[in-house]
């Protein structure tokens, strides 16, 4: 008996590649897509500041500081992204209320906002341990070389330590954006009509269950890897600057 | 050069690192204005961990410093000011990668108000003057050799007017060629009646320059003299033994 089993029996390639939709549907990926960006831009440039404090924070000598930073960041790194997102839309913003008023003729900022809030304080975990190991990543001899000469600890920090731990930072920081623009696809479960939500609107209106997701793939694919390959030519651009 | 009153004294400096052995292990130390005190001994022995705590980049575990005599190693003493009255020299010069030569001079002078930042500058190309290298002045430290990387810590350090200079092993990471442009400098620093404090492996400089000479070993102060008496003859077995292998 000839085993007859084809995974993929009833898939043809129009399930994958039927972008019939596209003409009447594209503002839901346009729009989709400006929300992704601007909803993961806004979330790492607001993570930056807290990151620091957290990492110089965890930097300090003084115990119980080091310990609230530490704690912090053990939390938001050891739970699923969905589960602050709930917490933080139910909870917190349950607590306060964000008007209803749409920017730009489809950001709804009653969602926007918990997001843009859930995913900085997401973000602030990681975006911290990439600016301390950037720090640390800086030769004890600077730090030493300032305070040598006189300088207090927070003027050799931001004088002469931290400007050098900035070229570390920097990549790291731009690959954080890019996991952000990935990661910010589970704000479609609060109804942000960012891509993910706006490819699963047009599936479901469109009962096309497939090519809305391929679409927002490729999208998603379009935005992050040039964004990738741009990252690490920059880098090796400035690893070879410090042989100057 | 005459030798004045004291201005550094350390008692009963004992240090350790985490539970380990005693990095220093009851150690004291007069320094006199105008006197240059080499500390010479075999690595680990404890030398250049005496010289950190001098300036409390490392902060002795017991015993305590007076700068002029006021003691330094109190709880609530702002070392900021101290330090800013003795310069230090690394053995990796530690100069500012992301500054200009200028920049890496007029840093703290501009910084702590010593100087407005048109003064910091005629102080700072004056210093460079001095050492030749003005001509250095706008290129950045990864451009210089080894031997102009410590000039111009050498000269960083002065531009706070320092009272005392404190150099840790500063021509161990040199070149063998460029060893002889740094000790000159020190040399003159010397001559011109410097305070310094000097963790040396060059043991000519130390016998020509040094009014006194301190060996140490497993964190302790083994012998202390001229640097004719020591190096001639010495007494500690320990001493005899480091010098005939070095020498």
């Amino acid at each position: 008996m000839v085993f007859e089993w084809n995974p993929f029996e009833g898939l043809s390639p129009s399930h994958f590649l039927n972008f019939s939709f596209l003409p009447k549907y594209l503002s839901f990926f346009v729009q989709g897509v400006e929300y992704t960006l601007l909803l993961s831009v806004t979330s790492v440039l607001l993570a930056i500041l807290p990151a620091l404090l957290l990492a110089l924070m965890r930097l300090s000598k003084w115990k119980p500081v080091k310990w609230i930073a530490g704690a912090y960041i053990a939390a938001f790194r050891s739970t699923p992204l969905m589960v602050q997102l709930y917490i933080i839309y139910y909870g917190l913003f349950s607590l306060i209320k964000v008007p209803s008023y749409t920017i730009f003729g489809f950001i709804d900022v009653s969602r926007f906002i918990p997001g843009v809030v859930a995913l900085s304080l997401n973000s602030s975990a990681y975006v911290a341990e990439i600016i301390r190991a950037g720090i640390l990543a800086v030769d004890a001899g600077q730090m030493e070389a300032a305070r040598s000469l006189g300088l207090s600890k927070a003027k050799s920090m931001s004088l002469v330590v931290l400007p050098q731990a900035i070229k570390n930072i920097l990549p790291a920081l731009a690959n954080e954006l890019v996991t952000m623009v990935k990661e910010s696809s589970i704000c479609s479960i609060l109804g942000m009509a960012e891509l993910i939500w706006g490819a699963k609107t047009v599936a479901n209106t469109t009962y096309k269950t497939l090519s809305p997701y391929v679409l927002a793939a490729f999208v998603y694919f379009l935005i992050n890897f040039p964004a990738s390959k741009g990252i690490e030519a920059i880098e090796r651009r400035m690893r070879r600057g410090d042989r100057r | 050069m005459e030798i004045g009153g004291e201005i550094i004294r350390a008692e009963g400096l004992y240090k350790s690192f985490g539970d380990k052995v005693f990095a220093l292990n009851g150690c004291d130390l007069t320094v006199r204005r105008g006197e240059v005190v080499a500390i010479i001994g075999p690595s680990g022995s404890g030398k250049s961990t005496m010289l950190r705590c001098l300036n409390l980049l490392e902060v002795p575990t017991k015993g305590r410093i007076l700068f002029e005599g006021e003691e330094i190693t109190g709880k609530r003493v702002r070392i900021d000011r101290y330090r800013q009255r003795m310069g230090m020299v690394f053995q990796h010069f530690n100069l500012f990668p992301h500054k200009t030569v200028l920049q890496n001079i007029m840093l703290a002078p501009v910084e702590l108000k010593r100087k407005t930042k048109a003064e910091a500058k005629e102080t700072a190309l004056r210093l460079l003057e001095r050492i030749g290298l003005r001509d250095k002045a706008n290129t950045y430290p990864n451009m210089l050799s080894g031997g102009q990387k410590q000039r111009i810590a050498i000269v960083r350090a002065l531009a706070m007017e320092p009272e005392v200079m404190l150099f840790d092993e500063p021509t161990s990471a040199l070149d063998p060629e460029m060893v002889g442009e740094v000790l000159d400098l020190m040399r003159q620093l010397a001559a011109e009646g410097m305070t310094m404090v000097v963790v040396t492996h060059e043991m000519g400089f130390a016998r020509e320059v040094a009014d006194r000479v301190i060996f140490m070993d497993e964190g302790k102060i083994l012998e202390e003299n001229s640097p004719a008496e020591l190096f001639d003859h010495p007494q500690h077995p320990r001493t005899c033994l480091f010098l005939s292998k070095v020498l």
